[in-house]
């Protein structure tokens, strides 16, 4: 078949066809750039945060007395907690991934040096890396002797006199690029803190856009904070059991404290990222609806010109054309419409993405989005062009001796 | 004529019914998405404090040390060490300014049995209350005095004290916070600025109102704990009144534009001040927020809202292209009506104003169902968890202005096509058919 008749019939319609492909080029644009951001988010939150999340239950308690020794009435409500059936291990810890409590320190090479990058601090009882289910690739665990006070009564000084930390791989990457971390020494706070170990992956308690989601350093330092979170670590079943068990049992060693946001750690993943959740769902129903009326848009406009051409069509079929023949114009044609709105839609789609990156601080677009994005409305469009050409085909020759 | 051009557009609409449908459809689904966005983006971007706003003013310096690395933000986060804050209180160069910090504490509640729980507040100085018109049902703030004796006072919000005395104000009561005994002064009337500028501004400025306020001396004599971002460097310790720790929110109000202007010289020569006895080694660059100001620059609207509402609009614009191409299609076929009345002696001018009359008709059915459309996407994003979702409500002006936008697009929509169709020639059409 040849195209020339068709090119001189979109001619013909050269303001509706610039509409149409206008309409398809800014709805590439857009489904493009929201389908990156939501494949970002999606990547965000399925970022594995190091710790054995189905089997945590935390607990933070905020002893009302403060004068009392903290750390004696961690280790009451510890030993306590220990006791719950089920409970496989428990800890104290300042902060956990995702939890929105963040203590970061400027990481240095030396004494008041300029910082490389800032890390998390995570400090916790003994039991920590085994209650989180930490995955050691290299080092060892903190020894026994190893361990000090946080001393958050004297602004946490602890992390002046820690003597050794266990970082995370990606900040060891970061620090020493191909080099082994294990033996070095960094300056977190204002003494030298050897890295004893590395832990496979540890996220920070709060996310952002950069690599360094993941800069995690731990100490062995006991928080001696009034406010305490407790971490227990049991089976994912026995969770909800033991998160009821353990309000008892701390209400009724001292209840004169505060419990808050008993929960299990899929909950606080779930709370970290409900914006996001919703973020997503919403960007999908626009992608949708964006699709949904572009197709709509071509199949209305394709059902009008086969009405308008219903004489052409059936001179057409007079002189020779089979149903096919009309049937591959019209899908034909509107592959050349889709087609050239989708070039345009990839300009406009790396345009827009740029605009986005400047005001909104948004990521580059991956480049196979485009693609795909260009394959989706290319089928959409001969998905909504498909009813109105079938009805195309089925005019019979003899319209053309109608008048 | 309008009359019956509408008359003629209704019947032209019913004929193709398909694609009038269709149309309306498309331009209820741009509005309605749109004006759910711009809804949320009226209500959020509304003034907290109508009236007082124009005279207040967050100032803001920058007290670290010179860059080191890359790493750090060129600019400052806008709070203020202790000394600082504490030095701009007592210089009082401003008609009022008070400082202040986010805090949480434990509430141990008179009756026994009952188990303490967590209330969030803020530690604010005593002009705070004056500056922000804060209303009292009872009692009231305290006094300068009061600030420098650490007095062991108390302003309740109004559903703390409902909570800790029913019905009855707290004024003269006593309530046990943290360790400390604190004697009620004022019970706030409810006052919660949305969003609450004075805060921090991250992801929780708008919701919740602060449930109590005490001295801040008294909070930070009594290590009270408070809430957000504290950030230090060098070392020495992270201590709350050190030079190198910046946590607290200033702010001044300042009756005139002269007065803001004298403040900000005199934001600078601090600054100088401060550099002559060895600290804040950056270049002097003083700044002095208007309140509105203050929130766009520190992005009060989360940036996700932002992205939504480029997203409506950019939905409504493929919306009304779609629109203009079937409004396109609709004039065109009918050329042979247009030709026949163009031959029968109507104007251009008669056509344009016959399919703009059309267009409307589509606009106004479009808007109404955008409407709707509006009025379920605010519904949903009520549901939402943020802070902010309690706010997203129609208002007579947004109600209005959806009807504006729907005309306006569908008038916009129907301008193209109505041209091109109006510049059919007469009688040609009719040899053709």
């Amino acid at each position: 078949m040849s195209h020339s008749p068709l090119i001189a019939s979109l001619t013909r319609h050269k303001l509706t066809v610039g509409l149409l492909v206008m309409q398809v080029a800014l709805t590439c644009a857009i489904v493009c750039n929201v389908a990156s951001i939501i494949g970002h988010r999606l990547a965000q939150m399925r970022a594995s945060s190091g710790v054995v999340e189905n089997e945590l239950t935390l607990i933070e308690s905020v002893s009302v007395d403060e004068s009392a020794n903290q750390l004696a009435k961690h280790d009451t409500d510890l030993a306590a907690l220990r006791g719950i059936p089920g409970v496989q291990s428990v800890a104290a810890v300042d902060s956990l991934p995702l939890s929105g409590r963040n203590w970061s320190n400027g990481i240095a090479f030396e004494p008041n040096g300029p910082s490389m990058t800032s890390a998390t601090a995570y400090s916790g009882t003994p039991e920590e890396l085994r209650t989180l289910g930490l995955r050691m690739v290299a080092g060892r665990l903190f020894l026994p002797e190893e361990y000090i006070s946080l001393d958050a009564a004297h602004d946490w000084t602890g992390i002046n006199r820690v003597p050794s930390t266990i970082i995370s791989r990606s900040l060891a990457e970061k620090l020493f690029p191909g080099k082994d971390p294990l033996g070095k020494v960094i300056y977190p706070g204002d003494g030298p803190v050897r890295i004893v170990g590395v832990v496979e992956q540890m996220l920070r308690p709060t996310l952002d856009e950069s690599e360094s989601s993941g800069y995690v350093t731990l100490f062995p330092m006991l928080p001696d904070t009034a406010s305490i979170t407790y971490v227990m670590r049991s089976a994912p079943q026995d969770r909800d059991r033991i998160l009821q068990q353990a309000k008892r049992v701390l209400t009724s060693l001292d209840s004169n404290r505060v419990l808050r946001n008993p929960q299990t750690f899929s909950d606080l993943r779930d709370n970290y990222f409900r914006r996001d959740r919703t973020m997503i769902s919403l960007l999908l129903s626009a992608a949708l609806a964006l699709l949904l009326v572009t197709a709509a848009g071509i199949a209305g406009l394709a059902s009008f010109w086969v009405q308008q051409r219903r004489r052409s069509i059936g001179i057409r079929r007079a002189v020779g054309a089979t149903r096919q023949d009309i049937l591959r114009y019209f899908q034909t044609e509107n592959f050349v419409i889709v087609g050239a709105g989708v070039v345009l839609g990839v300009v406009l789609a790396y345009g827009l993405n740029m605009l986005l990156m400047e005001r909104y601080a948004l990521e580059r677009l991956p480049w196979f989005y485009v693609p795909a994005g260009a394959l989706v409305l290319c089928l959409i469009g001969q998905a909504a062009v498909l009813g109105p050409a079938l009805r195309a085909s089925t005019v019979p020759p003899v319209v053309a001796t109608r008048g | 004529m309008l009359g019956y051009y509408a008359a003629t557009a209704i019947g032209s609409l019913r004929r193709s019914k398909a694609l009038a449908i269709l149309m309306i459809l498309v331009i209820g689904l741009g509005i309605g998405a749109s004006m759910t966005m711009i809804t949320i983006f009226h209500v959020l971007s509304g003034d907290p404090l109508p009236g007082r706003s124009g005279q207040l003013y967050a100032p803001v310096i920058d007290p670290r040390p010179l860059a080191r690395d890359h790493t750090e933000s060129p600019e400052p986060d806008g709070n203020f060490t202790w000394p600082d804050a504490m030095n701009l209180l007592r210089a009082k160069r401003a008609d009022r300014q008070a400082a202040m910090a986010g805090g949480a504490v434990p509430v141990r509640p008179t009756q026994s049995g009952e188990l303490p729980f967590y209330e969030t507040g803020r530690y604010v100085t005593t002009d705070f209350f004056a500056m922000f018109q804060v209303p009292f049902t009872a009692g009231s703030g305290w006094s300068r005095e009061d600030d420098e004796a650490r007095a062991r006072v108390v302003v309740l919000g109004s559903d703390l004290n409902h909570k800790l005395f029913g019905n009855t104000s707290g004024v003269g009561r006593t309530v046990r916070l943290k360790n400390t005994d604190f004697r009620v002064i004022g019970v706030v009337d409810h006052w919660n600025p949305q969003p609450q500028f004075y805060a921090q501004i991250n992801g929780r400025v708008f919701g919740k109102a602060d449930q109590f306020f005490l001295p801040l001396q008294t909070a930070q004599e009594l290590e009270l704990d408070f809430n957000g971002r504290f950030s230090c460097w060098d070392s020495g310790g992270d201590a709350r009144t050190s030079d190198h720790c910046v946590w607290l929110q200033f702010w001044v109000q300042l009756d005139s534009t002269s007065k803001a202007q004298a403040y900000r010289n005199f934001l600078l020569s601090y600054w100088r001040d401060q550099q002559a006895h060895g600290r804040m080694p950056r270049p002097v660059n003083a700044q002095l927020y208007g309140l509105m100001e203050w929130l766009a620059h520190e992005h009060a609207i989360p940036d996700d809202l932002r992205l939504q509402l480029s997203l409506s609009l950019g939905f409504l614009a493929v919306c009304m292209l779609n629109v203009v191409g079937l409004l396109l299609a609709t004039f065109l076929r009918r050329s042979g009506e247009i030709s026949v009345r163009r031959a029968l002696g109507a104007r251009r001018w008669d056509i344009f104003l016959q399919l703009g009359v059309e267009s409307c008709v589509i606009g106004v059915a479009g808007g109404l169902l955008g409407l709707g459309i509006a009025c379920l996407g605010l519904w949903s994003v009520r549901q939402r968890p943020d802070g902010y979702a309690q706010l997203a409500q129609m208002d007579v002006s947004m109600l209005l202005a959806t009807f504006l936008l729907a005309l306006v697009a569908s008038v916009i929509a129907g301008l193209l096509p109505a041209w091109r169709a109006c510049r059919i020639p007469p009688a040609l059409q009719l040899k053709t058919q």
